[in-house]
C-alpha cells in the first residue's frame, strides 16, 4: 500500500495502467450493451426490462464507490497515507453520480413495473441518503479552507455514514419493500435466466471498470492539481 | 469537572442569548404554521402529526447546533477546556449532554401541548412525548459530530443539517412510526428500535465528536 505512497510512482504505475483499464472498459461496456439489445424481451416487463442493464450496476457501483471511499478514509485516518484522503476526495463525486444515475434509471424503471416514479420504500429511501451523503462529504470538502483538516473531517464523516450500506443492502430482508429482493447471489443460486445474467454481469463488470478508470484519471489530476498549487506558491514567495 | 463544564453550557444557553427559548419558539411556530399551510381539517392534521411533530422537534433541535463548539473555537475557550485533564470525548459527552438539557427535553415537555393542539389521543400524546425524550438525545448526539466537524467553517450552520440530517432519517422513521402506530391502536416495536439507536448513538458519538474536536484544534 505504502509502495505508491509517493506520487510520482503511483503517476507512473497509473499512466502505466490507464490504456489497459479503458480498452478494458470500452470492451465490457461495448460487449454488455451488444447482448443487452440481443436480449429478448420480458413475458411480463417487455422490452422495459432491459433498463436493467443499466440501472442494477449503476446502483452497484454507486455502493461500491462509497464503499472504496470509507475504505480509503479510514487509511487516511488511521495510516496517514498521503494519496488516501486524494484517492477519498476523487472518489465522492464519481459515486453522487453513480447514486444519481441509479435513482433516474430506477425510477423510470418504476413507473412501467410499478406504475409509479417514486416510492418510499426502504431500498429507495436508503438509496436516496445515500445521495445525501455523497453531497454531504463533497460539501464537507469544499466548506473548509485548509486542505489536510478538510480531508479528517472528510474522513470522519465518511466512515459514520458507511452505517448506510449494510442498510442499502439487506433493506430488502428487513422491511416489506415493493423493491426487488435479492436474485443473484442467494443460495440457491441466480433467479435471472442466462440471456438476461450475462449482459447484466458484463454491465456490472463494464460500470466497475469505468469508476476505476474515472478515479484514476480524477485521482491523477487532483495530483497534478497540488503540483500546480504549490509550484505557484514556489514562485509566489 | 465534568459537572462544572455541564453547568457552564447550561447556563449559557438558558440565557438571554442562548439557544433554549429559540428552540422551543422554533417548535411551537412550525407546529402553528402548519396547519395553516394544510388546511385546519382536524383528521388531516391528526394523519400528518406524527411525521410533522418529530421533523419539528428535529429541526428546532438542529437549530443551535452549530454553534456548540463554534462559540467556545472562536473565543479560544475551546483551547483552554481542551488544556483539562478530561478526555475530548467526555467535553464532547458533555456539550451533547448540556444541548438535550436545553433543548431537546424542553421540546419533549412542550409536546403534549402541540399534540393536543393537533387532535392527538391521549395515548398518542404519550407516546409523541416518550418518543420524543428516548429520540432527542440520538439528535443531540449525532448533531455534536456534525457540528464538531464543521466548527472552523464560517458559516457552518448551512452545511450542518446537509450532514447530520440524513443520520437522522432512522430516529424520525421510528419516532414518527411509533407515534402513528399508537394513533391507530397498533402495537409496534418501533419505539425499542428507537431507543436502541438512541443508546447507540449517543454512546459512540463523543468518540466520533472528540476526534472531530481534535483534528479540528490541532490545525
Amino acid at each position: 500500500m505504502f509502495a505508491f505512497a509517493n506520487p510520482k510512482r503511483f503517476m507512473d504505475a497509473s499512466s502505466a495502467l490507464l490504456p489497459w483499464l479503458v480498452a478494458a472498459t470500452a470492451l465490457t461496456l461495448g460487449a454488455g450493451v451488444v447482448l443487452g439489445f440481443l436480449a429478448p424481451p420480458d413475458y411480463q416487463q417487455g422490452d422495459t426490462v432491459k433498463i436493467m442493464f443499466l440501472h442494477v450496476p449503476a446502483a452497484w457501483t454507486a455502493m461500491m464507490a462509497y464503499g472504496l471511499l470509507a475504505a480509503t478514509s479510514l487509511v487516511s485516518l488511521v495510516w496517514r497515507h498521503p494519496l488516501s484522503d486524494v484517492a477519498a476526495k476523487a472518489a465522492a463525486p464519481l459515486g453522487a453520480v453513480f447514486t444519481l444515475l441509479g435513482l433516474i434509471t430506477g425510477s423510470l424503471w418504476g413507473r412501467p413495473m410499478w406504475g409509479a416514479y417514486w416510492v418510499w420504500d426502504a431500498r429507495l429511501t436508503s438509496f436516496l441518503l445515500l445521495l445525501f451523503l455523497y453531497l454531504g462529504y463533497i460539501a464537507l470538502w469544499n466548506a473548509i479552507e485548509d486542505e489536510a483538516r478538510a480531508a479528517r473531517a472528510a474522513a470522519i464523516l465518511a466512515l459514520l455514514g458507511a452505517v448506510n450500506l449494510p442498510v442499502i443492502e439487506f433493506s430488502v430482508d428487513w422491511w416489506n419493500t415493493l423493491h426487488q429482493g435479492e436474485s443473484i447471489f442467494r443460495a440457491g443460486g441466480p433467479r435471472i435466466s442466462g440471456v438476461f445474467l450475462w449482459p447484466l454481469a458484463l454491465s456490472g463488470v463494464g460500470y466497475t471498470l469505468l469508476f476505476f478508470t474515472l478515479w484514476t484519471v480524477r485521482i491523477r489530476t487532483e495530483i497534478l492539481e497540488r503540483r500546480a498549487r504549490s509550484l505557484l506558491l514556489g514562485v509566489v514567495s | 469537572m465534568i459537572g462544572a463544564l455541564l453547568f457552564r453550557d447550561i447556563r449559557l444557553a438558558t440565557r438571554a442569548g442562548g439557544s433554549a427559548a429559540l428552540a422551543l419558539a422554533f417548535f411551537a411556530a412550525v407546529a402553528t404554521l402548519v396547519p395553516l399551510g394544510v388546511g385546519v381539517d382536524l383528521r388531516l392534521l391528526l394523519r400528518v402529526a406524527a411525521g410533522v411533530l418529530w421533523v419539528a422537534a428535529v429541526l428546532a433541535a438542529l437549530l443551535s447546533l452549530d454553534r456548540l463548539f463554534q462559540s467556545d473555537f472562536e473565543d479560544g475557550s475551546l483551547d483552554v477546556i481542551a488544556l483539562s485533564p478530561l478526555p475530548l470525548e467526555t467535553i464532547a459527552a458533555a456539550k451533547i449532554a448540556a444541548h438535550w438539557l436545553t433543548t431537546g427535553l424542553p421540546l419533549t415537555f412542550l409536546s403534549p401541548v402541540l399534540g393536543i393542539m393537533f387532535g392527538l389521543p391521549p395515548a398518542a400524546i404519550g407516546v409523541l412525548t416518550l418518543s420524543l425524550a428516548i429520540g432527542t438525545p440520538a439528535v443531540s448526539a449525532l448533531g455534536a459530530i456534525g457540528a464538531a466537524l464543521t466548527m472552523s467553517i464560517r458559516r457552518g450552520g448551512l452545511i450542518l443539517p446537509l450532514l447530520v440530517l440524513p443520520l437522522l432519517a432512522p430516529a424520525v422513521i421510528f419516532g414518527a412510526g411509533a407515534v402513528q402506530a399508537a394513533i391507530d391502536g397498533l402495537s409496534s416495536g418501533a419505539l425499542l428500535f428507537l431507543a436502541a439507536f438512541a443508546v447507540a448513538t449517543t454512546l459512540l458519538s463523543p468518540f466520533a465528536a472528540g476526534a472531530a474536536v481534535r483534528l479540528n484544534l490541532a490545525g
